[in-house]
């Protein structure tokens, strides 16, 4: 039997040849993401005020090229960034489609006004979801700390604060101190480097109320209660546990802490630190950067990063996060959220990493051994990062009224630095705070 | 002249008088926009205040009829009492002392010596910093190891101060920036009414044998009190509603240390959102404030008519 062209085979051929351009097209579509769909559009972008505000910002071309999308960027610093986004969204309309905030004060306040849209329903539409999101990328401690109780996932985050240890290499080499393992030894080791005669300090840390509850919660991390609030969501500030924590904080910053460190915020302790005057100090991971900035700082180079030290209980470093959110009475979601997705992708949160600006949200970047070995910062700094990573755990209680909360129990820890009792602290301000939770909480 | 100028009340000056015209309804229309202006941005915040004042409001939270709950509240609120003593506290020094400083400043530049004009504009320079600015330039100074002020005192032999940075020193430290700032206002107020003087009780005094003091105590004194009333009055206002350059230096610590009534209440507005009882702070602070006012407008009107 004969196969050869027939007239008919010849016909569906070309009809069929015709008719690919568009299948193909169609079929391009499919495989590449449009990040054009919302070209012409313009969205509005409140950030707070940082290092990581700074890399969004300078990029920013970037999105605005690939997706045709203009970007109108703001920041704040941070306790007027906070206010401002509250009351515009107390208002019903908010300026602003993408915003930044703090998990550690905000999350719970977002979140029962329901401010912001659950980014889930977002990532589920492939139109506007990019494939290179990678989402299994956010660690899930990360995810975890974006996700409301609720099950609602309404911010995407951005940044992983944790507490270290940065220590004074040249100060400890000269007394011949090891980095601490546990907090005994770190409180016997700043005795050792104490030497108030040549305004040499064993410890800089934050005294001022409502910042220092942040220094006392890495304290109790690290007891056996390890959180502020008990599986019943009641307030256990003036338990053993948490008083260990205050007597901890009260002779690490009365016995050798520079005089004055009742109101160090974490500006005059890094001032302290940087002039070379103390041998550790405890806080975000955010500070790398400043302090090995040669032009700044007279321990570039010098500086030593360690994980926190390990407490009587447990060991942990306090966790504090920020995330971007979009807001619920946004009409440009779709591009609002393609900014989302370009602000956290992989080279921006490879960005943050290598320019000290933070620890990021995404784990791929501290597998990225050619840019770290790139960086000006030690195998240290990150290797700390990493480890804090597996040992944190949120640093304040995810509560509405925390700001209270801080100013509360923090008024009592500055009281401690001045001598006071603390038990007697702790017990009178957590009689104080008690009942603003208890009606917090009660209101849902 | 004809009888055509036409008054407001309808009258024509010296013709016989008229039907009465009601100028006053149509005239009203005129002051609809500055009466909505009024009501806007005065009448309504204030009773909007009063509102809240008796709600249970929280941004974001609801708001919930509680009647005098947050006044009850405010009456047994330790932290609360204790920023109204701060206050007034902060607010004597801030305007004794620069009241003193000043009328010295300007019984000195009044007097002609060389370069005065340059001397009156070196001293009136602190006065035209932003307070912010001067807040932050100050903090720096401040810091207890590396704050010039310290190592100006060692120089001197002087043992350092904490400062801001402990409870006992923090709020004469913050008066001595509101006095570095504000005395030159002072001064200006006072040397304007050194200048407005007459002469001749001078002169006159002098030919009965006054010494300067007693020229000082019973001319100048007393002819320079109505400028007296209005710098203390502008320095009382002034520091009772000082909030900027206690912020930025403290944020009310240490501790409560220097939480005066206006950072009391910001908190509890924007860093609490606990708008109700914030409403309240503000109503029992105004009372303060009238009562105050009343207190500097009768002696000035004693002032006035002595």
């Amino acid at each position: 039997m004969s196969h050869g062209i027939t007239r008919r085979g010849a016909l569906a051929a070309g009809a069929g040849l015709l008719a690919a351009p568009p299948i193909v097209r169609q079929a391009n579509a499919q495989s590449q993401f449009d990040w054009k769909r919302f070209a012409g559009e313009r969205i509005e972008v409140s950030l707070t005020a940082n290092p990581r505000s700074q890399i969004l910002i300078q990029n920013q071309r970037e999105f605005e090229d690939l997706t045709g999308i203009r970007v109108g960027s703001e920041q704040i610093p941070e306790q007027q960034h906070r206010q401002k986004f509250v009351i515009e969204f107390a208002s019903g309309r908010p300026s602003f489609d993408v915003i930044n905030i703090s998990l550690h004060v905000n999350k719970r306040q977002v979140g029962r006004a329901r401010w912001c849209t659950d980014i889930r329903a977002l990532m589920q539409d492939a139109s506007i979801t990019s494939p290179d999101l990678d989402f299994a990328d956010f660690g899930a401690g990360a995810v975890a700390y974006s996700t409301q109780a609720d099950g609602r996932m309404d911010t995407m985050p951005e940044f992983t604060d944790y507490f270290i240890l940065y220590y004074n290499k040249e100060l400890l080499e000269a007394k011949n101190i090891r980095v601490p393992q546990t907090f005994d030894e770190m409180y016997e080791s700043a005795r050792r480097l104490n030497d108030p005669s040549r305004q040499i300090y064993g410890n800089v840390g934050r005294g001022l109320r409502n910042a220092n509850v942040v220094l006392w919660s890495s304290f109790l991390l690290g007891t056996q209660q390890r959180d502020c609030l008990d599986a019943n969501r009641r307030l256990v500030t003036d338990s053993a546990d948490a008083i260990w924590a205050g007597e901890f904080y009260k002779k690490l910053l009365r016995d050798c802490s520079p005089p004055g460190v009742a109101g160090f915020n974490w500006n005059e302790a890094q001032t302290s630190f940087m002039q070379g005057r103390a041998g550790f100090w405890l806080d975000g991971v955010g500070f790398a950067a400043p302090l090995e900035d040669r032009t700044r700082s007279r321990v570039a180079g010098k500086v030593g990063y360690a994980v926190v030290p390990r407490g009587p209980g447990h060991h942990h470093c306090a966790m504090f996060g920020t995330a971007l959110g979009i807001a619920e009475a946004s009409r440009k979601k779709g591009a609002a959220w393609l900014y989302v997705q370009w602000a956290l992708n992989k080279t921006n949160q490879l960005r943050f990493l290598t320019s000290g600006a933070g620890s990021p949200a995404r784990t791929s970047a501290y597998r990225n051994e050619e840019a770290i070995a790139g960086s000006r910062f030690s195998r240290e700094y990150f290797s700390t990062l990493v480890e804090s990573g597996r040992i944190s755990r949120p640093g304040l209680p995810e509560i509405v009224p925390v700001t209270e909360f801080r100013d509360t129990i923090g008024a009592a820890l500055t009281s401690t630095i001045g001598g006071a009792d603390v038990a007697t602290e702790l017990r009178r301000a957590t009689e104080a705070f008690r009942p603003v939770l208890e009606q917090s909480e009660r209101a849902g | 002249m004809a009888g055509t100028t036409a008054t407001l009340d309808g009258a024509a000056a010296g013709s016989a008088p008229r039907r009465r015209r009601n100028y006053a309804r149509q005239y009203w229309w005129f002051v609809v926009p500055c009466g909505a202006v009024v009501l806007a941005t005065i009448i309504f915040p204030w009773v909007f205040t009063l509102w809240m004042s008796a709600h249970e409001y929280r941004l974001g939270g609801g708001s919930s009829w509680v009647g005098f709950a947050n006044y009850a509240k405010l009456v047994s609120d330790e932290r609360f009492l204790l920023s109204i003593v701060r206050t007034l506290y902060f607010t004597a020094l801030s305007v004794l002392i620069p009241m003193v400083l000043g009328l010295l400043a300007a019984l000195a530049f009044h007097r002609k010596f060389p370069l005065r004009g340059l001397a009156r504009t070196i001293f009136i320079l602190p006065m035209m910093a932003t307070p912010v600015a001067v807040a932050l330039v100050w903090t720096m100074m401040f810091h207890p190891q590396l704050g010039v002020l310290n190592w100006l005192l060692q120089q001197m032999g002087i043992p350092p101060s904490m400062w801001v940075y402990e409870a006992s020193s923090v709020i004469p430290t913050l008066v001595m920036v509101e006095v570095w700032h504000w005395t030159p206002l002072v001064m200006l107020i006072l040397l304007g009414g050194l200048a407005s003087l007459p002469i001749d009780p001078y002169e006159a005094a002098k030919i009965d044998g006054a010494t300067p003091w007693q020229a000082f105590r019973h001319i100048t004194l007393p002819l320079l009190a109505p400028f007296l009333v209005v710098a203390l009055i502008i320095r009382t206002i002034d520091a009772l509603k000082a909030f900027d350059t206690i912020y930025v230096i403290t944020q009310g610590g240490p501790g409560t240390a220097s939480e005066t009534i206006n950072i009391f209440l910001y908190l509890q507005a924007f860093a609490y959102y606990n708008l109700g009882y914030a409403s309240a702070v503000v109503v029992v602070f105004f009372t303060i404030i009238i009562a105050l006012a009343m207190v500097l407008l009768w002696t000035r009107a004693r002032v006035k008519d002595s």
